[in-house]
């Protein structure tokens, strides 16, 4: 299964015989006690910081949310879409949980987005599949309902499939443009939560044959050392059947774990790509050894 | 084992999150005639205070927390019922739910831990807790705290829906609203009539327990 995602200039796949699609996650104020002031008057200079780093870190995608209180979220993700696809040619991700966030912000796009996300709830499907549909962009699909997010795999590959089912059926939404998440929860809440989220994207994957993301930096929440906890997750849930995440590109070792994965499974040929990034990190290096003398 | 080798056990033992052991000594603090609220306030409410002030430091993580929260519950299943014999006032009575639209619930859950952990009285609500809902819970049970958990930008308006069906039963004045979840902050609890917020179970246990001890004191 492949899901072609673009911008009007680039374009990226995902899939199974792919490089893993590394989707930058920094673009969201969740946290970010300064960066939702400067969202509150309006200020998205930020941004550019995020995506520079980003990009420069290996993103291949950028998710953008701009879910911050008390501002006008709609407004914001328009306009943060377009600041973004003015500075990079990655395809983006649009990332809100208010619907009319998701429609500016897919209005304002130029290419064939990600939209982030839709539920198992009745009411947010009749109100998202619709705006995907009509915009031709790709979905992520979340196994949860109106009653619980259920921890135990099979429960969320039910979840899933009906989801899959609804969104292909009712709506017409090619199955290749349906990215289910398996869910990554905190192991520092229960440390057998990531076994459960691996045999989750085992059997989506294989089951549905869906494409899979996770938000892979949930893992390591409330642990020491989080970049260790990533760089080994994310690296496990590809051999389970992951094809992409919504994680932290700025970190060069858990970028570089990936990286190193995606040869370790058949998806850098020759070790091309893992070649050629060590000779950029040698000629960097040299660069700087040559300025210092 | 005297009485200070019990309490002192009591809280080494919690704040390692050793269930086994605390039990062990709650039950040897009994059989030697220790009285319960003198486990309770002596040693372990003293541990697990220790456990929250490492965890906002930064020093203690989320897993150790929740072990030592989970500790100071098994002694307190023992002890609950001798302290309400002995009419000891407890800590506080905490309401808790996720509201309406939102089923997340790791990080409520983990608050309820540290609250149980540090004595409180906790009625869990669960996820998709409607405003009639805490409402009802609220005239049946009478607690000092209400919290209320969203982790959503869409769900977390619900907190001011709330906090109106609250005024409107004219419950407002007679609770405290507690209000938390990922995208929360301090402003936004400000702007939708919360009365706290906290960014993390082991602050919202200490505002919690600020709270019961100014109502008590007012």
């Amino acid at each position: 299964m492949h899901t072609v995602l673009s911008s009007s200039r680039a374009s990226i796949t995902i899939g199974p015989d792919q490089p893993f699609c590394i989707i930058g996650e920094r673009i969201n104020p969740t946290g970010r006690k300064k960066f939702q002031e400067q969202l509150r008057e309006n200020d998205l200079s930020a941004i550019e910081v995020d995506v520079a780093q980003q990009i420069e870190g290996g993103a291949m995608m950028l998710d953008v949310n701009m879910g911050a209180p008390l501002v006008d979220e709609a407004k914001l993700l328009g306009e943060a879409v377009t600041l973004v696809q003015s500075i990079t040619d990655v395809p983006l991700c649009i990332d809100s949980s208010v619907v009319e966030a998701l429609e500016a912000g897919l209005a304002a796009y130029e290419g064939k987005a990600l939209v982030n996300s839709v539920t198992m709830e009745r009411e947010r499907i009749d109100l998202i599949l619709p705006l995907v549909k009509r915009y031709g962009a790709a979905v992520i699909a979340l196994p949860n309902d109106e009653e619980a997010i259920p921890e135990d795999p099979q429960r969320r590959l039910e979840l899933a499939k009906r989801l899959v089912g609804i969104a292909t059926e009712e709506f017409g939404i090619p199955i290749a443009d349906i990215v289910v998440d398996p869910l990554a929860m905190p192991i520092g809440a229960d440390h057998t939560l990531a076994l459960k989220t691996m045999d989750a994207i085992h059997l989506i994957s294989t089951e549905i044959g869906v494409n899979t993301t996770l938000g892979a930096s949930n893992v390591s929440f409330g642990m020491p050392d989080r970049h260790t906890l990533n760089a080994v997750f994310i690296p496990m849930a590809m051999q389970a059947g992951l094809t992409s995440a919504i994680m932290d590109a700025r970190t060069a070792q858990i970028v570089t774990a990936v990286k190193a994965a995606d040869l370790m499974r058949g998806n850098d040929e020759w070790g091309a790509n893992w070649i050629a990034a060590h000779r950029a990190k040698q000629a960097a290096a040299q660069t700087a050894e040559a300025a210092k003398a | 084992m005297n009485t200070e080798e019990i309490l002192k056990g009591l809280y080494d033992e919690t704040m390692v999150g050793n269930k086994p052991a605390v039990l062990e000594l709650t039950q040897a603090g009994l059989d030697a005639g220790i009285a319960p609220e003198t486990m309770l306030f002596e040693a372990l409410i003293p541990s697990l205070e220790e456990v929250g002030a490492r965890f906002e430091r930064g020093d203690w993580f989320v897993p150790e927390m929740l072990i030592a929260g989970k500790a100071m519950a098994g002694a307190l299943d023992l002890l609950r019922p001798l302290l309400a014999q002995t009419g000891v006032e407890s800590v506080g009575t905490f309401v808790m739910g996720t509201v309406k639209g939102d089923v997340h619930d790791i990080g409520k859950n983990l608050v309820n831990i540290m609250l149980e952990g540090a004595g409180f009285t906790v009625i869990d609500l669960g996820v998709q807790v409607p405003p009639e809902k805490f409402i009802a819970a609220i005239e049946e049970h009478q607690p000092d705290i209400v919290g209320m958990s969203a982790f959503l930008t869409t769900t977390m308006p619900m907190f001011k829906a709330n906090i109106n069906a609250l005024e409107k039963a004219g419950l407002r004045d007679k609770v405290v609203v507690m209000v938390g979840g990922a995208p929360v902050t301090q402003e936004y609890a400000d702007v939708c009539g919360a009365d706290g917020y906290a960014a993390d179970a082991a602050t919202a246990v200490r505002k919690a327990k600020e709270f019961v001890a100014a109502r008590r004191a007012g």
